[in-house]
C-alpha cells in the first residue's frame, strides 16, 4: 500500500468512526461507573469488555482492507445461510437473557446471531438485488426480496426479540432505491398513518378524518382534469377504513396491556412516570437534567443513580444527554446524520451494483438503528430494545457494525481506485 | 429523484425533529423533578432548653414515634387490628394510607405522628405483623413544668401559611406556635442542617453526594433563660384558680417579668401528643372561658382607681394640686349642673392628697382632673396635655415586650372627644370619668403593672421583657424610658399607697414587717346580652409595689367580677408580694380562701338567662 492508496480510504468517516466508538466507550465507562475506577482493559468490566472489542474491531479491520472486494461477492450468501442457521440453532443452543433466547455463550463472550444476520442479509440482498436479471417489477423477484428480508424477522419475533426483528425493515429502503413501485411505499405510508390516526383517536374519528381527505383528493383530481378509476380508488378506501378498523381490533384484542402501556405513553395518552413509564420519564429527566452544557463527566446524578435501566446499552443516549448537554446530544445527532448522508452519497457513486448497493444498504441500517434509539430515548417512539450503533455497549453490536462499516470502507475505496 | 434521495430526506428530517424534541427537553428550564437521584435529608438540632430566672429547667425535649408506611412494601393487613393498635378510625387509616400511596408508592409517609414513648413500646411488639409499616423517633417538646403556658406557648407543625413566609420550612417540620416559643423561635430552633445522598432507581441511597462536599452540618440552638420565676408563677396560678383574670410581677429595676398570669389558661402539653388537635379544639370552642386568651396581655379593662394615682402625680406635676390640698367630699359631688359622681366617702369628709389616696376619693380626684384640664386654655390642650402624661407610663400603645401578643389599651386625645362631641364641645366635665379609670381609658393587666413599676421606680421604667439571657448571655440591654413626672412628685403619692394597705382600702394586704404600696380598684363593667346593655358585678382590681422604700416586686393583679379591690385583687397581690420577698407565706387563712375561692357561680349569671343581681 503506498502512501496515496491511503488517501482512497474515506478518512472523514474513519475519523467519525473513531470518535463515536470512543465516546460510546466514555459514555459506557460513565454509565457503568460504580465509584472506584475502572480499568479500561478488564474484561470484568463493562467498559474493559468493549474496548477489547474495539480493538478485536480495528484486528478486523486490518484483514477487511486486505480483502479484494470481489471476496464478499462471492460469500454473500454463505454469510446469510450462515447467519440463518446460527438463528435456527439458538432455539437448540440457545442461552435466555431478559426473556429472549437470542445469545450464544461461550465462556465469558457471548454473541447475538441477530447481529450476524444483519450483515448476511444485507449481502444477500444486495447480490440479488444486484444480478443483471432481477427486475423488481416481476412480482416472483417482488416475492423473493420479501422472503430473504421476512426469514431473519421471523426467526428474530420469535425468539423472541422484536427489537431486532423491526431492524430488518430497514432493507425497505434500497429495495425502493432498486426501483421498487413507490406505490408500495406510499400505500405503507398510508397504512402507517392511518394506524397512529386510529391510536390517537378512535376508530369513528379517524374513519371520518380518512373520508374526509380521500373525498378531498378525489375532487382534487377531478378539478385537475385526471382521470380517476374510481373502483380502484373506491378498493383502496376501502382498504384503509378496514385497516383502521383491524388496527382498532388488534390494539385492543391482540396487544397486551404492557404493549397498549407502551404505545399509550408515546401518544400522551396516559401519563405514568413509576411503571411502565418509568424507563422513558427517567430518561427524559436525565436528559432534561443535562441542560445545554451537561453536568459533565462522571457527574451525571440520574447516571450515577442507574435511574435509567439498559442505560449502558439501548438508554445511553440518556447518558450523553445527562453529561454532555444539549451540545452533545446534537452533535452525535449531527454525526449520525452526516455519516449516513455521506455513506448514501458516495454509495450513489459506485459503478457497481453490488457494492452500491450494499453500502446503502448499510447507511440504512445504521439509520435505522439511529432512529429507533434515539427516538426511543427522547420519548418519540415506544420503548423497543435496540442499540445506538458505535455507541451502545455489546461486543456483538460493535464488532459486527464496524464489520459492515469497513466493508463500505473496502467498496468505497476500490470505487476511488478503479476511477 | 425521490428513489434516489428518499433516505437522505427522511435522515435530515427524523434529525432536525430529534433536534427539535431534546431542544424542548433540555433547553427549556423546566426541569423533571429529578430529586429522584439526590436525596436530602435534613439534620435538625436539638430545639433550644428553657430554663426559669433560677435555672430550674421548664422546658425540654422528648423522644416521640411517628408510625410510617412505604406503601409500596405493604402486603394485605388487618386494617381492623392496625386501627386499633394506634387508635383511629378505621376509615381514616384507609383514608391516610391512601393519601400517602397517592403521594408516593416508594417515599415514607408518616400515619401517626407523635406516639408517646409508652404506646410505642407496646406497638414495637406488634408491628412487624405489617409489612411497610414501621415507627421512627424523632424529638417533640416535653414542658416540664405545667405552668407558664401562656408565656413558654407550644409548638405545632408548621401550617401552609408558614410554609409560604418563610421557605426555611417544609412540609412536617415544627415550628413555634406561641408565646416564648414563637417570638425566639429563629434561636430555639437552630438552624438546620443538611446531607445530601445519592439514590439509585430504587429509591435506595447508594452513598454521600459529590463526597459530602455540599453538605451543611445545623446549627446548635440556642438555650433561653426567663425572667419568670416558676414557683412564684406555680403560685400565682393557684392563687388565680377559679377566677378570670390576669396576674402580673415585674421587677421594677429591671422590667423582668417575675409572673404572668391569666386564667383559665392552658396547658402546653395539651399540644403535644395524640390528642393535639381535640385539645386545640376543646380551647377553641370554649367561647365563654376563652383560655387562649391572654388575659394578662390582651384584655383591655378600664384601670378603676389606680388611675388615680397617675391623676395625682400630673396634678402635681402641672402643679395645680400639692400634697396639702384638700377637698371636700359630700358623699360625691356635683361635677356640672344635674351631674352628681357619687363616692363611697362620708358626707363632709375633708380629704388632703394622702387621704384622697388611701380613701380612694371620687371627688378628690375628679377636682384634680378637672384643674388638670382647666388649666389650659381649651379642653383640647389640657386634655393632651394630661393624655401625654399618661402616655409617658407606657399607657395606651404596645409596650414592645417579647411576645408577639397584645393590645394597645387607650388613652384618648383631644381629637377623640372633638370627633365625639364636635370641636371644643365638650370640657373636664364631660370626659370626667377619667378622673377615676371609668370611661374611654382602656388598659391591659401587663400595662398597669408597668406603670406601677414606673411609679416604684418614681419616674421611669424599663421595657417588661420576658428573657433574661440566651446561652447564658445577658447581652439585652433596655433603654430606661422616662416618664413626664418629676421625681421628688412621687414621694407624697407613694406614702399615700403605703396607707392604702396601712390604714386605706386595701387593710387586708397588709405585711407584717413589709411597707407594700398598693391602690385598689373596684371598675364597673357591663355585658351585652341579646341586645341590652347589663352591668356586671364589678371587676376587683390592685396595683402595687414592695418594700415601697426599695421596691423588689410590683404586683397588678385583675379579677373579673370579684366586686372590691379589697375582696380578691389587694389579698392575691399581697399573699404573691409575701411569697416572693420571704419565701413562704405565714397567713395561711387567706391563702387558703384565696386558693379555695370560686367566682364561678358569679360568671355563669349572664348566661342563665334570668334576671341577676350584682355586687353582692
Amino acid at each position: 500500500m503506498n502512501r496515496l492508496s491511503i488517501l482512497k480510504y474515506d478518512l472523514v468517516s474513519i475519523a467519525l468512526y473513531i470518535v463515536l466508538v470512543s465516546f460510546g466507550i466514555i459514555n459506557i465507562y460513565s454509565s457503568s461507573f460504580n465509584g472506584s475506577s475502572m480499568s479500561l482493559f478488564d474484561l470484568s468490566s463493562i467498559v474493559g469488555k468493549q474496548v477489547i472489542f474495539f480493538f478485536l474491531s480495528l484486528v478486523v479491520f486490518i484483514f477487511i482492507l486486505f480483502t479484494r472486494n470481489k471476496f464478499f461477492d462471492n460469500s454473500a450468501s454463505i454469510v446469510y445461510f450462515l447467519s440463518i442457521i446460527l438463528l435456527l440453532g439458538l432455539f437448540v443452543f440457545g442461552v435466555e437473557r431478559g426473556g429472549a433466547r437470542s445469545w450464544y455463550a461461550l465462556g465469558p463472550i457471548s454473541f447475538q446471531p441477530s447481529e450476524l444476520a444483519k450483515f448476511g442479509t444485507a449481502l444477500f440482498l444486495s447480490k440479488f438485488l444486484s444480478i443483471i436479471q432481477t427486475d423488481l417489477k416481476r412480482n416472483r423477484d417482488i416475492l423473493i426480496v420479501l422472503i430473504i428480508i421476512v426469514v431473519p424477522i421471523i426467526l428474530t419475533t420469535i425468539q423472541p426479540d422484536p427489537g431486532s426483528a423491526l431492524i430488518f425493515l430497514a432493507f425497505i429502503f434500497p429495495v425502493i432505491r432498486e426501483g421498487l413501485n413507490l406505490n408500495y411505499f406510499y400505500f405503507g405510508l398510508y397504512i402507517i398513518s392511518t394506524l397512529i390516526l386510529t391510536l390517537i383517536f378512535n376508530f369513528l374519528v379517524s374513519i371520518a378524518i380518512l373520508t374526509i381527505i380521500f373525498l378531498t383528493y378525489l375532487i382534487y383530481l377531478r378539478n385537475k382534469k385526471i382521470k380517476v378509476s374510481l373502483l380502484k380508488y373506491i378498493f383502496s378506501f376501502f382498504i384503509l377504513i378496514s385497516s383502521s378498523f383491524s388496527t382498532n381490533y388488534l390494539f385492543e384484542n391482540v396487544l397486551e396491556q404492557r404493549h397498549r402501556d407502551r404505545i399509550n405513553l408515546v401518544l400522551g395518552k396516559e401519563i405514568d412516570t413509576s411503571g411502565i413509564g418509568y424507563n422513558i420519564n427517567q430518561s427524559k429527566i436525565a436528559l432534561s437534567n443535562g441542560g445545554f452544557f451537561g453536568t459533565g463527566f462522571l457527574e451525571g446524578t440520574q447516571t450515577k443513580g442507574n435511574f435509567v435501566p439498559r442505560q449502558h446499552t439501548d438508554f445511553i443516549f440518556s447518558t450523553i444527554g445527562e453529561e454532555w448537554g444539549f451540545i452533545g446530544t446534537l452533535i452525535t445527532i449531527v454525526i449520525f446524520s452526516f455519516l449516513i448522508i455521506r455513506i448514501i452519497t458516495r454509495a450513489d457513486k459506485q459503478p457497481n451494483h453490488f457494492r452500491r448497493i450494499y453500502s446503502y444498504c448499510f447507511a440504512s441500517l445504521v439509520f435505522f438503528h439511529f432512529f429507533l434509539n434515539v427516538g426511543m430515548s427522547i420519548g418519540l417512539i415506544p420503548s423497543i430494545g435496540i442499540p445506538l450503533p458505535f455507541i451502545s455497549y455489546g461486543g456483538s453490536s460493535l464488532l459486527i457494525f464496524s464489520l459492515m462499516f469497513f466493508v463500505y470502507l473496502n467498496f468505497d475505496s476500490s470505487r476511488l481506485k478503479e476511477s | 429523484m425521490i428513489r434516489k434521495n428518499l433516505l437522505i430526506w427522511i435522515t435530515v428530517i427524523s434529525s432536525v425533529i430529534f433536534v427539535i424534541q431534546l431542544a424542548s427537553l433540555q433547553l427549556s428550564g423546566d426541569s423533571f423533578d429529578r430529586d429522584f437521584a439526590i436525596q436530602e435529608i435534613s439534620i435538625y438540632p436539638e430545639r433550644g432548653l428553657i430554663f426559669d430566672r433560677n435555672g430550674e429547667l421548664l422546658v425540654a425535649n422528648q423522644p416521640m414515634y411517628e408510625l410510617i408506611v412505604i406503601p409500596e412494601n405493604t402486603v394485605e393487613f388487618d386494617t381492623v387490628q392496625l386501627s386499633n393498635l394506634i387508635g383511629i378510625e378505621q376509615n381514616e387509616l384507609s383514608k391516610r394510607i391512601s393519601s400517602a400511596r397517592k403521594y408516593s408508592t416508594k417515599l415514607p409517609s408518616v400515619i401517626q405522628s407523635q406516639i408517646s414513648k409508652e404506646k410505642n413500646a407496646y406497638l414495637q411488639e406488634k408491628i412487624w405483623l405489617f409489612d411497610g409499616f414501621y415507627l421512627r423517633k424523632n424529638s417533640v417538646r416535653d414542658y416540664i413544668r405545667p405552668f407558664a403556658s401562656n408565656v413558654i406557648g407550644y409548638t405545632g407543625e408548621v401550617d401552609q401559611n408558614d410554609i409560604i413566609s418563610n421557605p426555611y420550612y417544609e412540609k412536617g417540620e415544627m415550628i413555634g406556635k406561641q408565646g416564648i416559643e414563637s417570638y425566639y423561635e429563629d434561636k430555639l430552633r437552630g438552624v438546620k442542617g443538611k446531607r445530601y445522598f445519592q439514590k439509585d432507581r430504587f429509591n435506595r441511597i447508594i452513598g454521600p453526594y459529590n463526597d459530602s462536599k455540599k453538605d451543611i452540618p445545623p446549627k446548635k440552638a440556642d438555650n433561653i433563660t426567663l425572667t419568670i420565676d416558676i414557683k412564684l408563677q406555680e403560685y400565682a396560678e393557684s392563687l388565680l384558680k377559679n377566677k378570670k383574670g390576669g396576674i402580673v410581677a415585674i421587677e421594677p429595676s429591671s422590667g423582668e417579668v417575675l409572673t404572668l398570669v391569666s386564667a383559665p389558661t392552658y396547658q402546653s402539653n395539651q399540644f403535644i401528643g395524640q390528642n393535639r388537635s381535640v385539645n386545640f379544639q376543646n380551647l377553641l370552642n370554649d367561647t365563654i372561658n376563652k383560655p387562649l386568651f391572654d388575659r394578662a396581655l390582651q384584655a383591655q379593662y378600664s384601670p378603676g382607681s389606680p388611675m388615680k394615682i397617675l391623676n395625682a402625680l400630673i396634678g402635681l406635676q402641672e402643679g395645680v394640686i400639692d400634697e396639702s390640698t384638700t377637698f371636700t367630699c359630700n358623699a360625691g359631688h356635683y361635677y356640672a349642673r344635674n351631674a352628681f359622681m357619687a363616692c363611697h366617702n362620708k358626707f363632709g369628709t375633708i380629704s388632703n392628697l394622702r387621704k384622697g389616696i388611701y380613701n380612694s376619693c371620687n371627688t378628690y380626684f375628679a377636682k384634680t382632673y378637672k384643674m388638670i384640664i382647666d388649666k389650659y386654655d381649651s379642653p383640647s390642650l389640657g386634655l393632651d396635655s394630661w393624655s401625654k402624661h399618661i402616655k409617658s407610663f407606657g399607657l395606651g400603645d404596645y409596650l414592645g415586650y417579647d411576645l408577639y401578643i397584645g393590645k394597645k389599651g387607650f388613652i384618648p386625645e383631644s381629637n377623640y372627644y372633638n370627633r365625639f362631641y364636635g370641636n371644643n364641645r365638650w370640657s373636664a366635665s364631660t370626659t370626667i370619668s377619667n378622673s377615676i379609670g371609668q370611661g374611654e381609658i382602656l388598659t391591659t393587666p401587663i400595662q398597669m403593672a408597668n406603670f406601677a413599676s414606673a411609679i416604684a421606680n418614681r419616674g421611669f421604667f424599663y421595657k417588661p421583657h420576658f428573657v433574661k439571657k440566651i446561652n447564658n448571655q445577658a447581652n439585652i440591654s433596655f433603654e430606661k424610658n422616662l416618664t413626664s413626672i418629676d421625681k421628688e412628685n412621687f414621694e407624697v403619692v407613694i406614702n399615700g399607697m403605703v396607707d392604702v394597705v396601712e390604714r386605706g382600702t386595701a387593710r387586708i394586704a397588709k405585711i407584717k414587717n413589709i411597707n407594700i404600696a398598693g391602690k385598689t380598684g373596684t371598675v364597673e363593667n357591663f355585658i351585652l346580652i341579646e341586645g341590652e346593655k347589663k352591668q356586671l358585678t364589678d371587676h376587683s382590681t390592685f396595683i402595687a409595689f414592695a418594700p415601697a422604700e426599695d421596691p423588689k416586686i410590683v404586683v397588678s393583679v385583675f379579677v373579673e367580677n370579684g366586686y372590691w379591690g379589697s375582696r380578691w385583687a389587694a389579698p392575691i397581690a399581697s399573699l404573691i408580694i409575701e411569697k416572693y420577698l420571704t419565701g413562704n407565706v405565714e397567713r395561711k387563712w387567706l391563702e387558703s380562701r384565696m386558693i379555695n375561692g370560686s367566682l364561678l357561680a358569679e360568671y355563669e349569671k349572664p348566661y342563665k338567662f334570668q334576671n341577676f343581681t350584682i355586687n353582692e
